[in-house]
């Protein structure tokens, strides 16, 4: 099978060029999507290659052109609409949550929108405390959403066709991190289920249960965690709603102890989501309480020593799982 | 349309806002006897509004819609009784009791909603009238909201985006002079709202929202307008609503006498006073009407009477789709 070198970025690219390529109905829209390429490079050549009309650049309007694209959902059309951090889709939560999240049920099942919202999430870049926080577990509380995090080229390059085949609203979020990170992928890759979680690495002694821009974090943790003697099975989640609660449960019913690697913040985290459920429904087969590893309950902050010392790292999910399994952490 | 047209249409618009009128009385006695529950909001004094800006719209166009939209789903075509049955939480209810007063829905009629959030409308008719542009349809987006949504930052990222990319949405701004309770003046620096719109480059012009004439014309040439890919156009209807804002409202905001003021131009009472002296309407005629708008909403309440609840097995149904996209 021929493979291709890529990136997350291109993956991305690529899967927004099949889409507009197969699906006449299909047009992105977003700030600085068109003519500066997007702002995170993922869109650079669209513009040329499909015109303005289908490679839309918009005011910085979040609430209108979010609106908007529930809107043209609404009329047929299969709008993927970017947004340029998640700190900045908050002045479109009204239209995400009061419209796109709720006219399915509202109208008693006469209106679904089916939308695709992509948007960066996360820190690591020195971007302070407006551009850097990770609010998808927020969007993962609403019901009517479907929230999905990829952190391979994979799912970067797959989940944005079954996203845009759903019939309802999907959200995908993109660790800025994750944007250069390069690999090589199928040439004939495509969509991939967004239903299931992924186990990224078997173990046996502890599940490492995270997504996105931690899953290289926790891989690496895993890898070090090795050399100790620990072996870590990692989980990949994918979807932040709904959960995959099978694959956590089996592999925490395997392992017998859990760390939930998050960057959302640790109070009503999309962590302490996963930690009652495996309390709930796997309480007996644990060995250790479910432990968590999240970013620091501050602002984001600039500096790089706070900002990383506010960040979940490798050895602090090392430090965890090691105490988890040995009981000396 | 000939004489006898005009004069058949002139008494249907009459006899459409006497529709409303009667349905809002209705309503408001149901409301009392427990029969309605939550929040519900009186059209009456606005309905020349209502009636006088749908007849501009064709079968197909889209219509979004506020909380305040019992007057514009009558209109629009939904039945009386389906509306009647919304209200009270019945599965046999437009949007199977789920809405209630505030959120009529039908897409047979593409009647995309009221919307509860002042403002939260704007942005999808400007999407559903992008795609009527990305997919040739001459369709019109027509989307109804009051004067308090002119101070939502929604409502200026709206109109910028239907200007400039030139989509045919026509904003109907329902001007009551309130926002709930906080009078235009206390809320806008340019209180003629028409001139606010206008500066976003489309066609903006006020209209006496108490004469369904001027309306209907005027919504009409505006239409045209846009169905004829000349961009958004803004119609401001000034109007009044006589009741209070919701149920819940003992108006301590606002003079009687502004109120009496109002009333005396009530559309009902002046366009039929109209119809009478052109000699289109007569007592005979006008009793019929009444009788048979009586019936209609008697039948409605019977109807939504002998409704059923949905039941709570179905609870979670409908939060997402049960079938593969359309």
């Amino acid at each position: 099978m021929s493979t291709v070198t890529t990136t997350y970025r291109e993956a991305i690219r690529e899967a927004i060029r099949e889409a507009l390529r197969r699906d006449p109905r299909v047009f992105l829209m977003g700030e600085d999507v068109g003519a500066y390429g997007g702002c995170f490079a993922v869109s650079k050549g669209l513009l040329d290659e499909f015109g303005p009309e289908r490679i839309r650049d918009t005011p910085l309007s979040e609430s209108a052109f979010v609106g908007a694209g529930i809107g043209a959902a609404l009329g047929g059309m299969r709008p993927i609409v970017e947004i340029m951090t998640v700190n900045f889709s908050l002045l479109a939560l009204d239209q995400i949550l009061n419209n796109a999240a709720t006219l399915l049920h509202m109208s008693g099942g006469q209106f679904n929108v089916p939308l695709v919202i992509r948007m960066t999430t996360g820190g690591g870049r020195q971007l302070a405390a407006q551009h850097s926080h990770s609010l998808e577990g927020w969007y993962a509380h609403i019901p009517g959403l479907r929230v999905l995090a990829p952190a391979t080229l994979e799912d970067a390059r797959g989940m944005l066709w079954s996203a845009l085949e759903d019939p309802d609203p999907v959200l995908i979020f993109e660790h800025a991190l994750l944007y250069n990170q390069a690999g090589t992928l199928p040439a004939d890759a495509g969509a991939v289920d967004i239903r299931r979680a992924r186990v990224r690495r078997p173990g046996r002694d502890v599940s490492l249960i995270t997504y996105g821009g931690s899953l290289p974090k926790t891989l690496e943790a895993a890898g070090r965690l090795a050399a100790e003697g620990i072996d870590a099975e990692v989980i990949d989640l994918r979807s932040l709603r709904p959960l995959d609660d099978a694959t956590i449960l089996a592999s925490v019913a395997a392992t017998r102890r859990a760390v939930i690697v998050d960057e959302g913040w640790r109070s009503g985290s999309l962590a302490a989501e996963i930690s009652a459920r495996i309390m709930e429904n796997a309480f007996y087969e644990l060995d250790a309480p479910v432990a968590r590893v999240c970013s620091a309950e501050v602002p984001m902050p600039y500096a790089r020593h706070l900002e990383q010392a506010a960040l979940p790292q490798a050895d602090t999910v090392i430090r965890v799982a090691r105490g988890l399994v040995r009981g000396d952490g | 349309m000939n004489d006898v047209a005009h004069d058949e249409h002139r008494r249907q618009l009459l006899r459409e806002m006497l529709r409303i009128r009667r349905f809002e009385e209705k309503s408001a006695e149901l409301y009392t006897q427990e029969k309605i529950r939550g929040f519900m909001h009186l059209y009456v004094g606005e309905e020349a509004v209502a009636v006088g800006t749908l007849q501009a719209l064709d079968a197909d166009d889209a219509v979004v819609s506020t909380y305040r939209e019992h007057g514009h789903a009558l209109v629009r075509g939904i039945p009386a009784r389906a509306v009647m049955a919304e209200m009270y939480g019945r599965q046999e209810g437009c949007s199977r009791g789920r809405g209630g007063s505030m959120h009529i829905f039908d897409a047979a009629t593409r009647f995309c909603g009221g919307n509860a959030i002042v403002g939260g409308g704007l942005p999808l008719a400007v999407g559903l009238a992008l795609a009527d542009k990305l997919q040739g349809r001459a369709r019109v987006s027509a989307c109804l909201f009051g004067d308090g949504a002119v101070a939502e930052g929604e409502f200026h990222e709206s109109l910028n985006l239907a200007a400039l990319w030139k989509l045919p949405v026509l904003f109907l701004c329902e001007n009551n002079f309130y926002a709930m309770g906080t009078a235009l003046a206390r809320a806008q620096s340019q209180p003629d709202l028409h001139l606010k719109a206008a500066s976003y480059a489309l066609g903006a012009e006020v209209v006496d929202g108490m004469d369904v004439l001027a309306v209907e014309a005027a919504t009409r040439r505006a239409a045209q307008a846009v169905r004829g890919g000349g961009g958004p156009y803004f119609l401001e209807l000034r109007t009044y609503r006589f009741s209070a804002h919701s149920m819940f409202d003992a108006q301590l905001y606002r003079d009687k006498a502004e109120v009496e003021d109002w009333r005396r131009r009530d559309p009902i009472v002046l366009f039929e006073r109209q119809l009478r002296a052109a000699g289109v309407l007569d007592d005979a005629t006008l009793a019929r009407m009444e009788a048979e708008i009586a019936a209609e909403i008697a039948a409605a309440v019977a109807f939504a009477e002998a409704g059923s609840w949905e039941p709570v097995e179905d609870l979670t149904r409908f939060v997402y789709s049960e079938g593969p996209a359309p």
